[in-house]
């Protein structure tokens, strides 16, 4: 039986009286890849935002219900969200480098500026982050080079290597691929299916055919409101709502 | 890529080192909450200041205002002999007036003139090198501006400007006195050549931010060059404009050092500004000339406190009424400020 | 743009001859003596520009941090506010106000009410420059952050501050080159002198002072090609400190231009 790494139940959200998510219930398998799918605007970046406690940094944002991780409620009284973001990763649309830090400052940024300064944990830190995120051999000569420098592809897998750096357990991505070219798009993809084995993954795509090659389980949201969840091939070929075959089908974009 | 079966084990045993293992309750103490304390003192010394120095200027003045009343602020008299002590700030009130007004009525179409240029005219290459130039002139120092024309400039003006004038209208009031180059037209025109730079760097920023669809409208229908300017950038642009100006004769009211340097420190009803080519002083030149040796504790020291909140008061309405007009032209805009 | 080259120029041809080695290091001592140097003035601009910077740079930096990180409020609006009519203070007065503070605390004039004053000056532009520049970090950087788990204090200095810094320092050069030539509030705070520096709560002289005090004696022509020299000296510090940062800022538009 797989365990379910992230559940919510009965999640809502709000921006100051705008209510983008209804009552989501969805339960999010340990060690696979989970895509959010859905039209512009239906709170698919809004939902993961929740699970690790992004939402809330927005001013005039609002949630309620539960998100438990591993079946602790990360939205308990009295919980450190620090803490919750260190346990779930995030990787953005854009990639998004620290400016003025090198490659190697940009790995180690995170585990820097949580008070790690032995250099030999550093070192052994972003050589494997840079590995698992498929950059180590572009960069191992460049780590001193600034992290702008890099390709847009290279700079998102800069940025996943800096997520993986903190280990977290979670990996949540929103949209990451949309601001590159396809080959770049490609790696990703690849580097996607090599995470699965350690760590959770839940992507946010508006691109179907990509999340029908990455993911094992897939939800489709609209309007804030989960229309249907289920392993990926059952629902691309057999989807059970008319809403998702309109959807996947391509009548509404 | 192929994971072998004890990455699990250590991926738990790395967390463990790192204190990452579960979701900790929040710290009592994190540090967030010192760094918004922190900064929070350090923004409110901003107000400390401002409601400081109005006290103490409020405070000061109250012997000198207690003694004379309105009289301060309508009497000409400068008297700080002990025993005999007159203040009356009327002849410095008026010489800021008018050195002021000089400097706006001389340096204002200068400055439009180059801010049009500037900003309708001028190639991207002459634009960019000439803002440089304007901006370091706004950034030489006052003292120098006054060292300057106490010894070449006023000259020049005592030369080429106020004698041939001084022979063929010296008749008129306004320029009566034989002019030697210290006085108040000498300030004036300094005080012009140093707000140059603000309104027109200000105007010109504003009136590259009027949308282009403005002067296409008017070249639409067919308006000459001139016309276009006129019509479609300087009628939109015209609060901004407005603004830079008052920005610009605040500046004037406020500027000590040149203008105590050439405009020849007459005191009392002799400051009067009656002539242009008369000898003169503003409020910021006689604090300058008199504050160091006025005894503490004294009415003479009062006074000019006096003088200095009179002074405080006039800049803070004239750039209060300025910063809403620029900022009001540029928000609206979507332009940035500067 | 005539009136600046003419400065120049005038400047140039008459401050020129004066400068010496002698004439950068000897103090000033009694003015009619033909060898007196401007060598304490300088030191004097020079310690006068650090105190202050020792007092506003902190202040202003973390009053500017506030209301970037923390000001969408009534209370940030208000600062923000104040710091604009801080701005506008008439430096005189900011010199009347040091005066009745820091010169009546003391007894006399001093270095540090002249420091006073001209941090009182510096404040409101290194408050402004700083928020500006903050704000222009793009959000994306600072999510980025957060979501590391990266605490939010540790965000804004070591990830968001940092990438403001070149918007920051550009604000805090400027601010120098501003004060280094303000007179009148000095005036009233550290008189000036003719010798090098002897503490903190001694009178002290500058720059500009020491060209206003050449402008009164200037009937010795000694103190006359003195002031000449001094002011070419303190152009040359105005002007590198703005060339400096227009050179930073090449390619960036909006920071050069604080009015200061």
């Amino acid at each position: 039986m797989e365990k379910f790494k992230i559940q919510t139940e009965k999640l809502n959200a709000w921006f100051g009286n705008n209510h983008v998510l209804k009552d989501l219930s969805i339960n999010i398998k340990e060690n696979e890849a989970t895509a959010i799918i859905g039209p512009s605007g239906c709170g698919k970046s809004t939902f993961i935002r929740c699970l690790n406690r992004m939402h809330e940094l927005v001013p005039g944002a609002k949630s309620s219900g539960v998100v438990l991780l591993d079946n602790a409620n990360v939205y308990a009284r009295g919980i450190d969200p620090v803490t919750v973001r260190r346990r779930v990763g995030m990787v953005f649309q854009k990639p998004n480098p620290f400016p003025t830090m090198s490659v190697y400052d940009n790995v180690a940024a995170g585990l820097k500026l949580n008070g790690i300064r032995d250099h030999q944990k550093l070192d052994r830190a972003v050589k494997r982050s840079l590995e698992l995120a498929f950059l180590w051999d572009e960069v191992k000569t460049q780590l001193d080079k600034s992290g702008t420098s890099l390709s847009g592809g290279q700079q998102q897998r800069l940025c996943i290597a800096r997520a993986l750096a903190v280990e977290p357990e979670v990996i949540l991505m929103d949209e990451p691929c949309s601001a590159l070219d396809p080959i770049a798009t490609a790696k990703i993809e690849e580097l996607i299916a090599s995470l699965k084995d350690q760590y959770t993954v839940v992507i946010v795509t508006h691109n179907m055919q990509q999340a029908a090659r990455v993911s094992d389980s897939t939800a489709f949201l609209y309007l804030g409101q989960l229309i249907e969840y289920g392993e990926t091939t059952q629902l691309f070929e057999n989807p059970t709502e008319e809403l998702t075959e309109r959807y996947l089908t391509g009548k509404f974009g | 890529m192929a994971v072998s079966e004890d990455s699990r084990p250590q991926q738990v045993r790395a967390r463990a080192r790192t204190g990452l293992v579960s979701l900790r309750p929040l710290r009592q103490f994190s540090g967030d909450g010192l760094f918004e304390t922190f900064s929070t003192i350090f923004a409110s010394i901003t107000i400390l200041i401002v409601v400081v120095a109005s006290v103490l200027l409020v405070r000061g003045s109250i012997p000198v205002l207690q003694s004379f009343g309105t009289g301060f602020l309508s009497g000409t008299n400068w008297i700080s002999v002990a025993g005999s002590e007159s203040y009356g700030v009327l002849p410095y009130v008026l010489g800021t007036l008018v050195t002021s007004a000089i400097a706006i009525a001389v340096g204002v179409p200068l400055s439009l003139g180059i801010a049009i240029f500037l900003a309708e005219m001028a190639p991207w290459s002459v634009r960019n090198a000439l803002s440089r130039v304007i901006e370091l002139l706004a950034a030489v120092p006052s003292i120098i501006y006054g060292f300057w024309g106490l010894f070449v400039f006023r000259l020049w003006v005592r030369d080429y400007f106020e004698a041939p004038i001084s022979r063929y209208v010296g008749a008129l009031p306004v320029f009566q006195g034989t002019p030697f180059g210290l006085d108040i037209l000498t300030a004036g025109l300094i005080l012009a050549i140093m707000i140059i730079p603000t309104i027109s760097s200000i105007s010109k920023d504003v009136m590259m931010a009027v949308p282009s669809s403005q002067r296409e409208a008017a070249y639409s229908l067919g308006a000459t060059r001139w016309e276009v300017v006129r019509t479609g950038v300087l009628g939109y642009a015209r609060s901004g404009i407005f603004g830079a100006i008052i920005l610009g004769l605040g500046r004037a009211v406020g500027e000590t050092m040149a203008v105590t340097m050439v405009i020849g420190n007459a005191s009392g009803p002799a400051a009067l500004p009656t002539s242009l080519f008369k000898q003169g002083a503003t409020m910021a030149s006689v604090i300058a000339n008199e504050f160091s040796e006025a005894e503490p504790g004294s009415l003479h020291l009062s006074a000019l406190i006096g003088i200095g909140l009179t002074l405080f008061l006039f800049a803070l309405v004239i750039n209060v009424f300025a910063q809403l007009m620029v900022w009001k032209v540029l928000k609206v805009r979507g332009g940035s400020v500067e | 743009m005539l009136p600046l080259a003419s400065i120049l120029i005038e400047v140039v041809g008459k401050g020129l001859p004066a400068i010496s080695l002698s004439f950068l290091t000897k103090s000033t001592g009694n003015i009619t003596d033909p060898s007196s140097g401007i060598g304490n003035a300088i030191e004097g601009t020079l310690i006068l520009i650090g105190v202050t910077c020792l007092i506003a740079v902190p202040v202003g930096s973390f009053a500017g941090i506030y209301l970037a990180e923390f000001g969408d409020n009534k209370f940030g609006r208000t600062i923000r506010f104040l710091n604009d009519v801080l701005a506008e203070f008439p430096s005189i007065v900011i010199g009347i106000l040091a005066f009745s503070v820091v010169v009546i605390a003391i007894g006399h004039f001093s270095a540090i009410a002249g420091a006073v004053a001209l941090s009182i000056i510096m404040l409101p532009i290194v408050t402004r420059t700083t928020e500006e520049s903050i704000k222009l970090v793009p959000s994306s950087i600072r999510d980025a952050s957060m979501a590391l788990g990266i605490r939010r204090w540790r965000t804004s200095l070591s990830i968001v501050l940092v990438t403001a810094k070149d918007g920051v320092i550009t604000g805090i050069m400027l601010s120098i080159a501003r004060i280094s030539g303000e007179t009148a509030p000095l005036l009233m705070t550290v008189l000036g002198s003719g010798f090098y520096f002897s503490g903190l709560d001694q009178p002290i002289d500058a720059l500009p002072l020491r060209i206003y005090s050449d402008y009164k004696n200037s009937n010795y022509p000694s103190a006359l090609a003195q002031g000449w020299g001094a002011a070419l000296i303190l152009i040359v510090l105005v002007l590198s400190l703005n060339l400096g940062v227009r050179l930073l800022t090449r390619g960036r538009s909006s920071f050069a231009r604080a009015r200061a």
